[in-house]
């Protein structure tokens, strides 16, 4: 039985409001840390979980609380990127939704680490109604005492401030949230200097995303040791991860890290295998712009070893046969689906999401798309496909920010695992029957309706 | 004091002199090619990525080199690194792509655009950028705008290298225009179209190092290789006064700023100096300014001339297709 940390009382009715959260143990975290811990020691905590970065890079939480610069009379800050945005991505939305007060507990707690006395939760735009759930927590814990002033007469103040955003992907990158939430255009900044030193109004922020922020809560309440005895080597913990795609069972998961990929696509407790029992073609194993890799890659690795999800084993074999759990959707495609028409759909959100501000992503992602579009449309040749492979190489790094990366990965791995279905497009494309991952959800919610 | 090699060549800079300055205080044969850095605007650059070098050994301490390809313009040298910049196969590779990047949506008008001959765009796509086109595609394009009486924007040329932005951020008053919209569709605007109406806006002219925006007063006059640049200098209660004149025949046809080696502004100048003063007689004459000798506003105009090798049948079977 898979042990469950971050969505323990999911199925608790009730669980959204302050009373019942309470009763079931909530705000434990910061009644701890604020009575018997200093603000060190919850760092030390979180250093022992090894808790890595929830939001796609894995970076480790406590070795970026501690680059944290804290020069003397300079307010630190706490942001909580909550602007998911990733296709494929849903489960910090499912967290908000459902539990809104483990976000603002780990708020609490982290901000009590750090050091912070104002942090913001910078929400995308698209999740309006998620801003008013959060706001009306806000409000409870408020009430309760468990924000504003001398928090339970610890002596600690603290205010949570909701942001919401204006629909933009790239303003899930760290350093164009801090500009967005300066009221600026939402730019990537160069860097360095990184935020840990000048973020957020040139004050030293740490940007956290919201799973990171709500992990903290149990490595707190239970120690950073417990925390790390779940999971494999340097993947320790839970993970939540957003499946979707042709399965049975569409949804957030929270799984231990190690569980192989085979057992999370197939078996009842996850998944519960492919619809309509057709045959894996391929998986996006963490969000549209990581790696798409084919079912015998995916379910092993190149040398024969079972897959599972942790950040080293589907990062096991580099890009050329392996991929990343970055922020955890995986996107799961039958027999039926083309891969062609998938990276179009992917590729054309790259394009309309790029900030514009350095020129190989700018341009770059929308000759992708239009070549794409000129492929699907049969009008493609062999060559456009060795365009796309040299375009693709040269976004790749040469970018501010990582959107360039993003954009280029899923276009590279298309072509080199599934070159064939490019030539086929090429080649006989009226033969080409289009049944697309953006297709089958459209079916889908059609379907309900 | 920190020693850093760029392309072998040795040299010692202050501490916090970025790569691209260290590299442009040995010379131009080692410095990369810029769009959008400006050496008076401050936090220019980083954007266009014309400048991208290799940096193969961090510094003394942490000899790494760096995974991937740095903007030289905004990467401050450490003590011990050595840079790679046209030596670099995988540099010259990313360049050329960049330069493809930036021609993908640029008009191909240099026949009627005003900045011929001192565009940095066609310098940068002649000395970095591949013969053959590998896109078919339309190109974007826009209205032209007039923004205020003596300036032309011309969006369709624009590269988004943010320099006019700053200019109005840090030598002008108030802002008020910018880059609105994102990805390929972004441009500079005044967004609700108003003029921009300040003493320094003619400097967003010399900054912009395409034809995007165009001296009004200039436009169509002549080709800038048919002009003669001569320094002169008036008082002037706003700016320096320091400019030169473009003369076709006894007209003054422009002012403008300065530019050094690099076509970057030395100082800027005032809308009176640029706009108003088109008399001889308003200026004192210093003497010919002196120009590359590789810049095609050079030719004719002096008597040391190169003459270019003559191709023969063979020379012309080797060029790249």
């Amino acid at each position: 039985m898979q042990r469950k940390l971050l969505l323990e009382h999911i199925d608790v009715p009730g669980i959204q409001t302050y009373d019942v959260y309470r009763s079931k143990g909530g705000y434990a975290s910061v009644e701890k840390a604020l009575k018997t811990m200093t603000p060190d020691a919850v760092t030390e905590e979180v250093k022992k979980s090894g808790l890595r970065g929830r939001g796609g890079a894995g970076f480790p939480t406590g070795m970026k609380w501690s680059f944290l610069a804290k020069p003397e009379g300079v307010p630190r800050y706490l942001v909580c990127n909550a602007d998911e945005s990733e296709p494929g991505t849903f489960k910090d939305r499912y967290l908000m939704e459902h539990i809104p007060h483990l976000l603002l507990e780990g708020m609490i707690t982290a901000s009590f680490a750090l050091g912070a006395h104002t942090s913001y939760i910078y929400v995308r735009g698209e999740f309006f109604y998620i801003i008013r759930i959060l706001e009306k927590a806000i409000a409870e814990a408020y009430k309760n005492g468990w924000l504003g002033k001398n928090i339970q007469g610890s002596g600690f103040d603290h205010d949570i401030y909701v942001h919401p955003g204006a629909g933009a992907y790239i303003c899930g990158e760290e350093t164009a949230l801090l500009e967005s939430l300066e009221g600026k255009r939402g730019n990537p900044r160069i860097k360095p200097p990184f935020p840990a030193v000048k973020g957020l109004y040139d004050c030293p922020t740490v940007v956290n995303n919201v799973e990171t922020i709500a992990a903290v809560v149990p490595i707190v309440n239970n120690g950073g040791e417990a925390y790390a005895a779940i999971g494999i080597g340097k993947s320790t913990g839970t993970k939540l991860i957003s499946a979707s795609g042709h399965i049975k069972k569409p949804g957030v998961y929270e799984i231990e890290l190690g569980v192989p990929v085979e057992e999370f696509i197939y078996s009842d407790a996850f998944c519960g295998g492919i619809l309509n029992d057709k045959k894996l073609k391929a998986v996006v194993a963490g969000g549209s712009s990581v790696p798409i890799l084919p079912a015998e890659l995916i379910l092993k690795t190149a040398n024969g070893e079972p897959r599972l999800m942790t950040y080293e084993s589907l990062a096991d074999g580099g890009f050329a046969t392996g991929t990343m759990l970055g922020s955890g959707g995986f996107i799961v495609m039958d027999e039926s689906a083309s891969i062609v028409h998938n990276l179009y759909t992917f590729t054309r959100f790259y394009h309309h999401e790029s900030c514009g501000q350095c020129s190989p992503c700018r341009e770059g992602t929308g000759w992708m798309e239009k070549i794409l579009h000129k492929i699907l449309d049969g009008h493609g040749s062999s060559t456009d496909i060795d365009l796309l492979w040299d375009i693709q190489r040269k976004i790749e790094g040469n970018t501010i920010c990582p959107l360039g990366d993003a954009a280029a990965w899923p276009v590279a791995s298309a072509i080199r695992h599934f070159r064939h279905e490019f030539e086929a497009y090429v080649n006989h494309p009226k033969q080409q029957h289009v049944v697309s991952y953006y297709d089958h959800c459209h079916n889908l919610a059609t379907a309900e309706v | 004091m920190a020693k850093v090699t760029i392309d072998g060549i040795e040299i010692d800079v202050p501490d916090g002199t970025t790569i691209l300055q260290a590299a442009r205080m040995i010379g131009p044969e080692v410095a990369p090619p810029t769009m959008c850095y400006h050496s008076k605007l401050k936090t220019s650059g980083g954007y266009c990525r014309t400048c991208l070098v290799e940096v193969t050994k961090g510094s003394e301490k942490d000899p790494r080199p760096m995974p991937k390809l740095v903007a030289s313009c905004r990467t401050n040298v450490m003590d011990g690194m050595v840079v790679t910049n046209g030596l670099s196969e995988k540099v010259q590779d990313a360049r050329a792509g960049v330069v493809e990047f930036l021609l993908l949506n640029h008009p191909l008008d240099c026949p009627i655009c005003d900045q011929a001959g001192e565009c940095h765009l066609q310098d940068l796509s002649y000395e970095h950028g591949h013969y053959n086109t590998r896109t078919d595609f339309e190109r974007r394009t826009f209205e032209k705008i007039d923004i205020g009486d003596t300036i032309q924007l011309h969006m369709t040329r624009c590269i988004l290298c943010y320099r006019c932005v700053k200019v109005a951020e840090q030598i002008t008053d108030g802002r008020v225009h910018g880059v609105i919209n994102r990805g390929d569709a972004s441009e500079i605007s005044t967004y609700i179209k108003e003029a921009i109406d300040n003493d320094f806006s003619g400097n967003m002219i010399d900054v912009c190092p395409v034809g995007a925006l165009t001296d009004k007063t200039f436009r169509f006059k002549s080709r800038v290789w048919f002009t003669k640049p001569v320094d002169a200098h008036r008082d002037c209660d706003k700016c320096s006064g320091k400019v030169v004149l473009w003369y076709k025949g006894d007209d003054v046809l422009r002012v403008t700023g300065r530019k050094d080696q690099w076509g970057e502004v030395e100082e800027f100048i005032c809308n009176t100096c640029r706009f108003d003063k088109k008399k001889t007689s308003d200026w004192t004459i210093e003497g010919v300014r002196e120009i590359s000798r590789h810049s095609v506003i050079s030719a004719n105009k002096y008597k040391k001339l190169v003459k270019p090798k003559r191709l023969t049948i063979n020379d012309i079977k080797a060029l790249p297709e």
